[in-house]
C-alpha cells in the first residue's frame, strides 16, 4: 500500500499496465514531455519512450480516431482528452465508430478503446473547464462509463478499463485530484466494474452520488448524523453497467433516495436512476426520490460554488427527504 | 490532368509498380463481375428484395486496379461503395448478398444496412455511414503495424465530399506527423450525392490538399486500370520503405445514382453523363482486349455469362438461407451481455414466446 493523491493513483494504473504489457500505450495532447496538463502522465514517456506515450496533434477526432485504428489492429491504446469539455469533435467517433464497432461487424473487430479524460467544476474552469457530459455517453449502447471517487478505485478501475475488451469512458474527477489521498494497493490489483460501494451505512435516507459528489455526499451525511439522520452513501462507480442490485437493496432498505450528481438536471444520469427507482421500488419508498444536481445552465465561472451541489444542500435535501412522508 | 505526381518521380523507373500486363484479363474479368453485381443489386432493391444498395458503376477500373495493388495482408478501410475492392480481395459474392439481404449466413447479423460490410479474414475493416470517419482509423492501424513491425500498409477509401470532413484532415495531418505506411485512396466521382465537385472545395484539385499536411497527392485517371495500379503500388512501396503516406486522387465518374434512393437527374444533365459514359472504364477496356486480339468475342460472352451466373448461383443460395437470429439482436452490443441488457432480452424473448411481438 501507498498513499497516493487520485491523479497519482492514475499515473500508477497507466505505469502498472504499460510495465506489464508491451500493446499498452498513451496518446494526447502534452501528454508526453509535459506529463499532462494535469499530470496524469508525467514520468510515462520518460520511462516507456515517445512511440508508447505519444504527443499527438490538437485534434480530439484525430486522437480516438487514431486510438481505434490502433485497438482494431489489437493494441490497447488509452487515449486522453484533456478535458471532457473538448470531447465533443470526437463524439462522432466515441458513438458512431467506438462504441458500433464491435456490433457492427458481428463481433469480428471488437474496439478496446480507454478514452481518459478530467471531468466536473470546482476548479474555476468556467463553461469549457467543468462539464459533467456523462449522460451523452451512458446513453451510448457500447461503452462503458466508469467514475471513481478514491484513489484506490482510481487505480484498481483504471487497470480493469485497460485490460477489458470493450471501449471505457473514465471520467476523473479533477477537483479531488490533488484533494483526496487514500492507501493504493501496490501492483496490478484491479476494481471490478459494475459494483458499487457503500461509502457510509445508513438506515434513515440512501444517497446516490459518483466523482466529486462522493466526499460531498458523505460530508452531508456526518453532518446530518449529529440531528439523528442516518445516511446511507452509495458510490456508484461504474454508471455503465450500473449496479443495480446495490442501488436497489440501499432504497429497499431505507425506502428514501436523494441522487447527486453535478451535471445538470434534464435527462441527466440521476433521471434514469430515479426511473429504476420508480420502476422497481415503488412499494418501498416512504418518501418522494429527490435530485439534487447542476442546474440547467451552461457551467458558470464566477458563481460555480452555487452552481455545485455542496454538502450544504446535499444535507437540505436528505433532512427533508427523511421528514417527509 | 492537373496535379503532380510525387509517387511516380519518387519511384525508381523499374521497381515492380507497372500493372502486371498477364493480369489483364483477371482485371477485366473483375470488374465484369463488379458491374454484374452492382446492376443486379439495383435490381434487387427496386423488387425489394434487398432494403438499400449503393451503386459503383464508373469506378470498377479505379477500385479492381487499386485492390491488385495490394497484398491481402494490406488493411482496407472502406466507405460504402468498395464492392469492387472487396471482390477482388477475394470476398465471396454469396457472403456479400447474405449481408445486403441481412440473412443468417451475414456475418454481421443483419445489423448493417447493404454495403456496410466487413470481414476480419479479408483485413476489410466494416465501414460506417458517417464520411471519413475510417481515415483516421487507417491512420492508427497503420501507427499499430509500424509499433509492430509489421510491413504492411493500410490503405483509407473515400470520395470527393469526405475531403470536407473533419477527419480527413485530422487523419492526413497525424499521417503526416507520424509519417505512417498509409493510403488515401480518393475516388473523385464527381458528386456528392447532389453537390458537384467544384462546390465542394475551392481546391483546383483534391490531391494538393495532400501539400498542407507534407505528403505528396498525386491525381491518376481513375478510368485505366494501369493508371491505378501503378499509382497504388508506387504509393505502397513508399508506404513499406518507411516514405510515409500518400494522398491519391483517382478522376472517376458516378455513372448511377449515389444511392437507391437518390435520383441524378434532380441535379446533373444528360450531357454530362452521356460524355462520361464515353470514358466506361469496361466499355474502354474491353474495346482494348477486343482490338488487340486479347479476347475474342466469344470470350467476352463467356466472361459476362461467367459472372451472371456467379451471381445468380450465389443469390439463389443467399436468398434460401434463413432470416438472421432475434437472439443476435442483443449479442456483441459488449463482449457479454451485461446485466440490464439481459433482462430486455429476457424480456423480448418472452414477448416472442407469449406472441406479443411477433417476427
Amino acid at each position: 500500500m501507498t498513499e497516493l493523491t487520485l491523479v497519482q493513483a492514475v499515473n500508477r494504473a497507466m505505469h502498472e499496465a504499460m510495465k506489464g504489457d508491451a500493446d499498452v500505450l498513451v496518446l494526447g495532447e502534452d501528454v508526453g514531455v509535459n506529463g499532462g496538463v494535469f499530470r496524469a502522465t508525467e514520468g510515462l514517456q520518460k520511462e516507456f519512450g515517445a512511440e508508447r506515450v505519444i504527443d499527438t496533434p490538437l485534434s480530439e477526432t484525430g486522437i480516438v480516431g487514431a486510438a481505434i485504428g490502433m485497438a482494431l489492429y489489437g493494441l490497447k491504446p488509452i487515449a486522453e482528452i484533456q478535458f471532457l469539455d473538448f470531447i465533443y469533435p470526437a463524439f462522432d467517433q466515441i458513438v458512431s465508430e467506438l462504441a458500433k464497432f464491435r456490433y457492427r461487424s458481428g463481433g469480428q473487430y471488437p474496439c478496446h478503446v480507454v478514452i481518459r479524460s478530467p471531468y466536473g467544476g470546482g476548479v474555476k474552469g468556467g463553461l469549457y473547464h467543468s462539464q459533467s457530459s456523462e449522460a451523452y455517453f451512458a446513453h451510448t449502447a457500447g461503452l462503458k462509463v466508469i467514475i471513481p471517487s478514491t484513489p484506490a478505485d482510481a487505480k484498481g478501475l483504471l487497470l480493469t478499463a485497460i485490460f477489458d475488451e470493450d471501449p471505457v469512458l473514465f471520467l476523473e474527477p479533477k477537483r479531488i485530484y490533488r484533494s483526496v489521498t487514500g492507501e493504493v494497493p501496490d501492483g496490478d490489483v484491479r476494481v471490478p466494474f459494475g459494483q458499487a460501494a457503500i461509502r457510509r451505512e445508513g438506515t434513515d435516507v440512501t444517497v446516490l452520488a459518483y466523482g466529486a459528489m462522493v466526499p460531498a455526499a458523505v460530508q452531508a451525511a456526518e453532518s446530518l448524523a449529529g440531528e439523528g439522520i442516518s445516511a446511507e452513501v452509495v458510490d456508484l462507480r461504474s454508471l455503465v453497467p450500473l449496479d443495480e442490485a446495490a442501488v436497489l437493496a440501499s432504497v429497499e432498505k431505507t425506502g428514501r433516495a436523494v441522487i447527486v450528481h453535478e451535471a445538470p438536471r434534464f435527462c441527466g444520469y440521476g433521471a434514469e436512476l430515479a426511473a429504476i427507482l420508480a420502476e422497481k421500488t415503488l412499494y418501498s419508498l416512504k418518501a418522494p426520490v429527490v435530485r439534487v444536481t447542476g442546474f440547467d445552465t451552461p457551467f458558470p465561472y464566477a458563481l460555480e460554488n452555487l452552481y455545485l451541489p455542496g454538502a450544504d444542500r446535499i444535507a437540505h435535501a436528505v433532512r427533508a427527504t427523511a421528514k417527509a412522508g | 490532368m492537373p496535379g503532380s505526381s510525387g509517387a511516380e518521380e519518387g519511384a525508381p523507373p523499374d521497381s515492380g509498380t507497372s500493372f502486371p500486363e498477364e493480369r489483364l484479363v483477371e482485371a477485366y474479368r473483375s470488374m465484369v463481375l463488379t458491374r454484374t453485381m452492382d446492376e443486379r443489386c439495383l435490381t434487387l432493391q427496386r423488387q425489394g428484395r434487398i432494403g438499400f444498395y449503393v451503386p459503383l458503376q464508373g469506378q470498377e477500373a479505379a477500385q479492381i486496379g487499386c485492390a491488385m495493388a495490394l497484398t491481402p495482408e494490406d488493411w482496407i478501410f472502406p466507405a460504402y461503395r468498395e464492392l469492387g475492392v472487396a471482390l477482388a480481395r477475394g470476398v465471396p459474392v454469396q457472403l456479400l448478398l447474405d449481408q445486403f439481404i441481412g440473412n443468417s449466413g451475414d456475418q454481421l447479423h443483419g445489423r448493417q444496412m447493404p454495403n456496410h460490410y466487413g470481414y476480419r479474414k479479408y483485413n476489410f475493416v466494416t465501414a460506417s455511414s458517417p464520411v471519413g470517419t475510417q481515415i483516421t482509423h487507417a491512420v492508427g492501424a497503420a501507427m499499430a503495424a509500424q509499433r509492430r513491425g509489421d510491413p504492411i500498409v493500410t490503405i483509407a477509401f473515400f470520395g470527393d465530399g469526405t475531403t470536407s470532413s473533419n477527419d480527413f484532415h485530422a487523419g492526413l495531418n497525424f499521417a503526416g506527423v507520424f509519417q505512417t505506411p498509409s493510403i488515401f485512396f480518393c475516388q473523385n466521382n464527381h458528386w456528392a450525392i447532389s453537390l458537384p465537385r467544384d462546390r465542394q472545395t475551392r481546391s483546383e484539385t483534391l490531391a494538393v490538399k495532400a501539400t498542407a499536411y507534407g505528403l505528396p497527392g498525386i491525381v491518376v485517371d481513375g478510368m485505366d486500370v494501369r493508371s491505378i495500379y501503378r499509382a497504388v503500388a508506387q504509393a505502397r512501396q513508399r508506404a513499406i520503405s518507411g516514405g510515409g503516406p500518400t494522398l491519391i486522387e483517382a478522376q472517376v465518374y458516378r455513372l448511377g445514382p449515389h444511392s437507391t434512393s437518390d435520383d441524378p437527374r434532380r441535379y446533373r444533365t444528360d450531357a454530362e453523363l452521356a460524355e462520361w459514359k464515353e470514358k466506361d472504364p469496361i466499355a474502354l477496356l474491353k474495346h482494348e482486349l477486343l482490338g488487340s486480339g486479347r479476347l475474342s468475342l466469344a470470350e467476352d460472352e463467356k466472361i459476362w455469362d461467367a459472372a451472371k451466373q456467379q451471381v445468380g448461383s450465389a443469390l439463389k443460395n443467399a436468398e434460401a438461407l434463413a432470416p438472421v437470429d432475434p437472439a443476435t439482436l442483443f449479442e456483441d452490443v459488449y463482449a457479454t451481455v451485461p446485466p440490464l441488457l439481459a433482462r430486455q432480452r429476457d424480456d423480448f424473448q418472452q414477448f416472442s414466446r407469449e406472441g406479443i411481438v411477433k417476427p
